[in-house]
């Protein structure tokens, strides 16, 4: 990957007076000598398994763990309430995210973006987009390409792993590709793109990974709800003409350094946090009785 | 890592590292015995073993040994697969040594009788490595074409293998050569950027100091 900050990728668009969307695809054509075409498609596979996933939800399935399922199916039934306090948008996409997640909990087939944990963020909002807006799938396709670019640079930079930087590095980095990914559907120059991203990111630095039993269940599912919200509210905040005081790049880079700062017990070990607690010790020890 | 990396893979939950990347390293497997497998069993190491069940890890291994990809849906049916199709399965424990923490050691036996044990771990995202075959140490990753050589320690064979190999038009991607400490083993683990052809394998075989050859295949 040719794209270590977001910097370069504003400059290499400027010089190539094309789109964001447009650099990293270049760039992917570049690295693995594919055609336009052919990446291009490959993105569309994933945006259409991403909507196959949502589509494919059972409301009656319960994980390995027996902890999660069927919340989706709640705020399915929720969105239908009429005294709901926030709109429709927002209601969709914090559905949507539960749903992608749980669906990963029971096995089900998802996209990991960037990593299965994650896996319910950037199609929460995009989905629920694409339900709202009129817009052709090969623009939605295009937002896929912003969210990959994004998750590029803070991979190389920084981190997309809960085990190297906690959960800042996994639902963060989505909230991050995706707000980015919005701004660009809702017409945002690259700069809006850029702090969008970088806005989601800094709301969600320290967030620790302390999965209950090690598994990706709690509180990951949840958290997919939070970072989708969060890409949406720092997109919002961005097409107001609202900025990251802090350069977008620094604070990848104050994610970068945050995460090796977190011990080792908050970093996916399931050894402090919410990992540790009763509830979780009692769901624990349910689960080694069944094995 | 390209952007699949970032936007990707598709695959079944809940763990890129305990689901896919079991599934990958028994779809590996499956691959690299070139047979249906009829025995298989499964030692599961370290948080293979402490996390494993919660992440259908078992499920995982066993469909990745019935060739199925980490995008497979019949993933958490595998189990009835497996006796649908006649390939028996058991699980147990093991502690090996200078592993990384998701590892298994898989002990399959072949329709006609092949017998292989082999050492995977899922290294992190769904990235595995094949660690060792045969208790020979051999550290590929099942994302290229790759050819596994045992060959006695012979003068001139790695160039002959290579020349040979260019000569044919497949470019290597990656080689590593695997001394055995024993004896007078040793082991080319090359990964070539396209699909090797039947006659070549064939010619690799009948070269003088290749004991065997084994080919990785992309293809189905
Ligand atoms: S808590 Fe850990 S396992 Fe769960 S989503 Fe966050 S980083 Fe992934």
């Amino acid at each position: 990957m040719s794209f270590s900050t977001l910097k370069e990728v504003l400059e290499y668009s400027e010089a190539k007076k094309v789109p964001f969307w447009e650099a990293i695809i270049l760039d992917d054509m570049r690295e693995r000598g594919v055609t336009r075409g052919e990446s291009f498609e490959t993105m569309r596979g994933m945006y259409q398994a991403m909507r196959m996933a949502d589509e494919d939800y059972e409301a009656d399935l319960r994980s390995a763990s027996g902890m999660v399922g069927g919340d989706g199916a709640k705020l399915e039934a929720f969105s239908q309430k009429e005294n709901r306090l926030v709109g429709d948008f927002l209601t969709s996409v914090m559905e949507k995210a539960v749903k992608m997640g749980e669906s990963n909990a029971c096995m089900k087939r998802i996209v990991a973006a960037p990593t299965a944990g994650s896996c319910g963020v950037i199609p929460a909002v995009l989905l629920s987009y694409a339900e709202k807006r009129e817009v052709s799938e090969e623009k939605m396709v295009e937002a896929l390409f912003v969210a990959a670019g994004i998750g590029e640079v803070i991979a190389t930079s920084a981190s997309i792993s809960g085990a190297e930087g906690g959960c800042q590095a996994e639902i963060g980095s989505a909230s991050a590709m995706a707000a980015g990914a919005v701004t660009y559907l809702e017409g945002g120059d690259n700069e809006a793109i850029v702090h969008a991203a970088a806005l989601a990111l800094k709301n969600m630095l320290g967030l620790t990974c302390d999965p209950v039993g090690g598994l990706v269940e709690v509180p990951c599912i949840k958290r997919n709800v939070s970072g989708a919200v969060n890409a949406v509210i720092s997109s919002q905040m961005a097409m107001a003409g609202i900025r990251s005081a802090i350069v977008p790049d620094e604070v990848i880079d104050s994610m970068r350094r945050i995460g090796k700062l977190l011990p080792s017990c908050l970093r996916e070990t399931s050894q402090e946090g919410l990992a540790i607690t009763p509830s979780a010790q009692q769901v624990t020890k349910k689960l080694a009785q069944k094995s | 890592m390209n952007i699949f990396d970032i936007i990707g893979p598709v695959m079944v939950g809940p763990s890129s590292s305990h689901t896919a990347g079991a599934c990958k390293i028994g779809y590996v497997s499956r691959k690299l015995m070139a047979q249906p497998i009829v025995k298989a069993e499964i030692f599961l190491h370290g948080s293979f073993l402490l996390t494993g069940k919660g992440h259908g890890t078992n499920l995982a291994l066993v469909a990745g040994l019935l060739g199925m990809k980490p995008d497979d849906k019949r993933i958490p049916y595998s189990f009835e697969q497996a006796k649908k199709e006649g390939m028996d399965f058991s699980f147990g424990e093991v502690d090996l040594k200078d592993v990384h923490p998701n590892s298994v050691l898989l002990k399959l036996t072949g329709e006609d009788g092949r017998y292989l044990e082999i050492v995977g771990e899922s290294v992190g995202g769904s990235v595995i490595n094949i660690a060792s075959i045969n208790g020979q140490a051999a550290n590929f990753s099942g994302d290229y074409p790759t050819l596994i050589i045992q060959n006695r320690d012979l003068p001139g064979l790695v160039a002959n293998v290579t020349s040979e190999l260019a000569k044919r038009t497949i470019n290597i991607a990656t080689m590593k050569l695997n001394r055995s400490t024993r004896g007078e083993n040793a082991v080319m683990i090359i990964e070539c950027d396209h699909e090797v052809w039947d006659a070549a394998i064939k010619w690799l075989k009948e070269l003088e100091g290749v004991i065997s050859v084994t080919y990785y295949s992309l293809e189905n």
